[in-house]
């Protein structure tokens, strides 16, 4: 006899589904101008789950102006009052976190554990956060009154589909200025469902606008003489795109792109918990994640124990239905992405690295790919240059301090980096060496409202969260 | 049921022989447990906290129940101790349900060194173990002459197994060779004329220990020392077995098999009151050390009241109601 647990599946009769989802436009559900509907499929399973409408340059115009107009009002309402509408929203997705984790894990694919656990209280903590802001602009270190840039269009990723919104929209609002947000292709369901939330707080009409739709739709929004700013996060390559459009406008923008962490583990870790951090940095949410610790790097003397612990640790992963209470890692996102990363995992094995998952039944439907690490892998694979966006670990190794920050920072990314030491004096010597935004310590994706997130280099610039996150969206 | 520990290969021997360095001198034992990898005290927690949200339903939850019952030192450890009450646990611990006789019997009782033979006469042929809690428990504050006649006597009485306490002071104050000692001579005084022995758990007092890195630490001191099985607490203590704790032990002798190929068991003891408490310490089991430690020979848990929420919730499986405290026995 063995322990096996038995199938906990979340019910996902807590989410209300409906066939077909229109714009959200100046405080209404609206058909589009004529784009088409396209279908969303929940990725584990392939089925489809609604059908939502393709946005075109019309529909994107239409919410420009609903936004403008919405404009006048909302930034001219008391911070007190936006801090008002701020916290109704952030209580109504605490009362319905349920429904949405559930809706958040059918559409992308991400374990229910996940949602629940980490997606949903974080997207509550950012709309408490800056709701606390709303009424203190003044103290933010930008001047006595500073001003609201007007609207803004926000362009997010599948990855985090409610809590990329979270980021965007709460500061957006708090400051004063009217969004138009285009949520990713293949996760535009939750997007829709908090159109539903702002209604049900009451939000005057036109401060939110949610325009569904695919590339060309964002394209449309970004390239838009309306708008006065422009964030996005998503891949290196659309935003350099979006770079080279606002070029030459008065448009602000800001930029979260790729990346391509550095896990650094030292001889003196305490090695357990470097394990846990290891497998949560490239593991957590299948590896859709910008700033995941995507390259091991690993002091020599520890290299071969450290390895069999994580081993170890990986063969526990359980992979599969991700309504499973007990799901560590979901589906891949689209069958887009499985093809890049099965791409790429190829690449590191014809260039000489070697490639190990543990044993583990993958489901006949739906897009799966195995937890998988690669050692042996040098700074001249592509497995350690390239961003996989997956669940793919590369591990190189180093001997000493100055080698494992001159190969950490040996890429065009820079978004995060992790230090997993005892001795806090190299602990900090480190934190001052890497370039990267976020720097871990003795964890690995932590996240918080307080601290500013963003990159350097080709991960993009400007700070989302915290204090910092506030200058994207005020005239400073 | 319990049976005994396995005999090692000579191979086994031999690696934990090799670590007769790191116990040669005081210094030299100090070097090697501070030399041990560091513990990061948010990690371990968030770690167990994870392992803590497990779902565990319909099939192995009935799993869960009965492998947790047969895992329980069912204990006693009253100044107001009596036969009586005693042979009472024993009749309880052999037949935990009356109502349903498939209901499995427990590991051991435990008691205090005086109340063996009347525990090892009321459990018969049942197969069941008695343990007794020797050493001068729960201070662990006597002349080590008297902590070994403690262990002798409750030997001597047929107790299977030994559950002896560390002294805390000399381990806190660095004397790490002095508790090294301790234990061996405890281990030497578990031995029965007719070559076998007493098994023995070793008490750590983790609430008094404070620190995770201390907890590492004399797990790693015990198990060099001899130890058949590491044990969390007294029961007497305000801080008493936590999961974090618990987990960590769990990797201590994982990592000690790895080392010296020998196998040691782990028993969380004190607070664990309910099924689900109990549920969480076998999951944390299951996907850190694996099915081989899923049994009672590898894993305990030293608890009194623990059982009859188990069998609640055992008898709520099989009949799809709730029944209540008066449907299950009081001892």
């Amino acid at each position: 006899m063995t322990f096996d647990y038995a199938p906990a599946p979340e019910s996902r009769s807590v989410v209300d589904l409906a066939p077909s989802y229109g714009l959200f436009i100046d405080g209404e559900f609206a058909e589009g101008a004529g784009g088409g509907l396209r279908k969303t499929v929940s990725p584990a399973t392939e089925e489809v789950l609604a059908e939502y409408t393709q946005g075109t340059a019309e529909d994107v115009d239409r919410a420009v102006q609903a936004a403008r107009r919405a404009f006048e009002k909302w930034s001219a309402l008391p911070g007190a009052e936006r801090a008002k509408y701020l916290f109704r929203i952030a209580r109504i997705i605490q009362e319905r976190s349920r429904e949405l984790a559930v809706l958040e894990t059918l559409d992308n694919g991400k374990p229910i554990r996940e949602a629940r656990d980490a997606d949903l209280p974080l997207v509550a903590a950012h709309f408490f956060y800056y709701a606390g802001w709303a009424d203190k602009l003044g103290h933010a270190g930008f001047g006595p009154d500073p001003k609201p840039l007007g609207v803004a269009g926000q362009v997010i990723p599948w990855n985090f589909p409610l809590l990329m919104l979270a980021w965007k929209v709460a500061p957006a609002l708090a400051c004063g200025n009217t969004v138009v947000l285009k949520p990713a292709e293949t996760t535009p369901l939750s997007a829709l469902f908090f159109a539903d939330i702002c209604r049900q707080a009451g939000l005057p009409k036109g401060v939110v606008n949610i325009v569904t739709g695919d590339g060309s739709t964002g394209a449309s929004l970004v390239a838009h003489p309306g708008i006065d700013k422009v964030a996005f996060t998503g891949s290196t390559e659309v935003g350099k795109a979006i770079a080279r459009t606002v070029a030459g406008t008065d448009k602000k923008l800001t930029l979260e792109l790729g990346g391509k962490a550095a896990n650094i583990v030292f001889d003196d870790a305490a090695v357990d918990q470097a394990v846990e951090g290891i497998v949560n940095g490239i593991f957590f949410n299948q590896g859709h994640v910008c700033c995941a610790g995507s390259r091991l790097l690993v002091q020599e003397s520890i290299q071969d124990e450290l390895l069999d612990a994580l081993k170890r640790r990986m063969a526990t992963l359980r992979v599969g239905d991700p309504l499973d209470k007990n799901t560590d890692i979901g589906a891949i996102n689209s069958a887009e992405q499985l093809a890049r990363i099965t791409e790429l995992a190829a690449a590191g094995e014809a260039e000489g690295a070697e490639r190990w998952s543990p044993s583990c039944e993958l489901p006949g439907s739906g897009y799966w790919f195995a937890p998988t690490l690669f050692t042996g892998v040098t700074q001249a694979h592509r497995i350690a240059r390239e961003e996989v966006f997956g669940p793919v670990l590369s591990v190189l190794t180093f001997r000493t301090p100055e080698e494992a920050v001159a190969k950490a920072n040996n890429t065009p990314y820079g978004l995060s980096a992790g230090i997993w030491t005892e001795k806090g004096s190299r602990m900090l010597w480190m934190a001052n060496q890497l370039r990267a935004g976020v720097i871990w310590s003795n964890t690995f994706n932590k996240f918080d409202p307080a601290s500013p997130f963003g990159g350097y280099k080709e991960s993009g610039f400007g700070r989302e969260g915290g204090r910092h996150g506030l200058e994207a969206y005020l005239n400073v | 049921m319990p049976t005994t520990v396995p005999a090692y290969g000579k191979e086994a021997a031999g690696r934990l022989a090799s670590m007769a360095d790191v116990t040669a001198s005081d210094g030299a034992l100090r070097r090697f447990l501070h030399g041990l990898p560091g513990v990061d005290a948010v990690g371990l927690q968030a770690r167990a906290a994870t392992l803590g949200t497990r779902s565990i339903k319909t099939t192995a939850k009935a799993y869960a129940i009965d492998l947790a019952i047969s895992m329980i030192d069912l204990t006693t450890l009253e100044g107001a101790d009596t036969p009586g009450k005693v042979r009472a646990l024993c009749a309880k611990g052999v037949h935990p349900d009356p109502t349903d006789r498939t209901a499995p019997k427990v590991a051991a009782i435990c008691v205090y060194p005086d109340m063996v033979a009347t525990a090892k006469e009321a459990l018969g042929d049942s197969g069941i173990h008695v343990a007794s809690v020797a050493t001068a428990f729960p201070a662990g504050r006597a002349a080590l002459p008297v902590k070994l006649a403690d262990t002798r006597d409750a030997v001597a009485a047929g107790a299977d197994e030994i559950d002896m306490v560390i002294d805390r002071g000399a381990f806190l104050s660095g004397r790490y060779l002095e508790v090294f000692e301790e234990i061996k001579a405890v281990k030497e005084a578990c031995a029965r004329p007719d070559g076998s022995a007493a098994h023995l758990k070793v008490i750590f007092e983790t609430g008094e220990l404070q620190t995770y890195d201390n907890v590492r630490r004399v797990s790693w001191l015990s198990m060099l020392a001899g130890a058949d099985f590491i044990k969390t607490s007294t029961g007497k203590v305000a801080v008493n077995a936590t999961p974090p704790v618990t987990l960590l032990m769990l990797e201590a002798v994982r990592d000690f098999r790895a080392t010296t190929g020998v196998q040691v068991g782990v028993k969380p003891a004190g607070g664990i009151r309910t099924t689900k408490d109990a549920i969480k310490y076998l999951v944390m089991v299951n996907e850190t050390l694996g099915e081989e430690w899923l049994t009672a020979d590898w894993f305990r848990f030293g608890a009194s009241s623990l059982l009859n929420d188990l069998l609640m919730q055992r008898q709520k499986l099989s009949t799809g109601r709730y029944s209540g405290p008066d449907y299950v026995t009081v001892d």
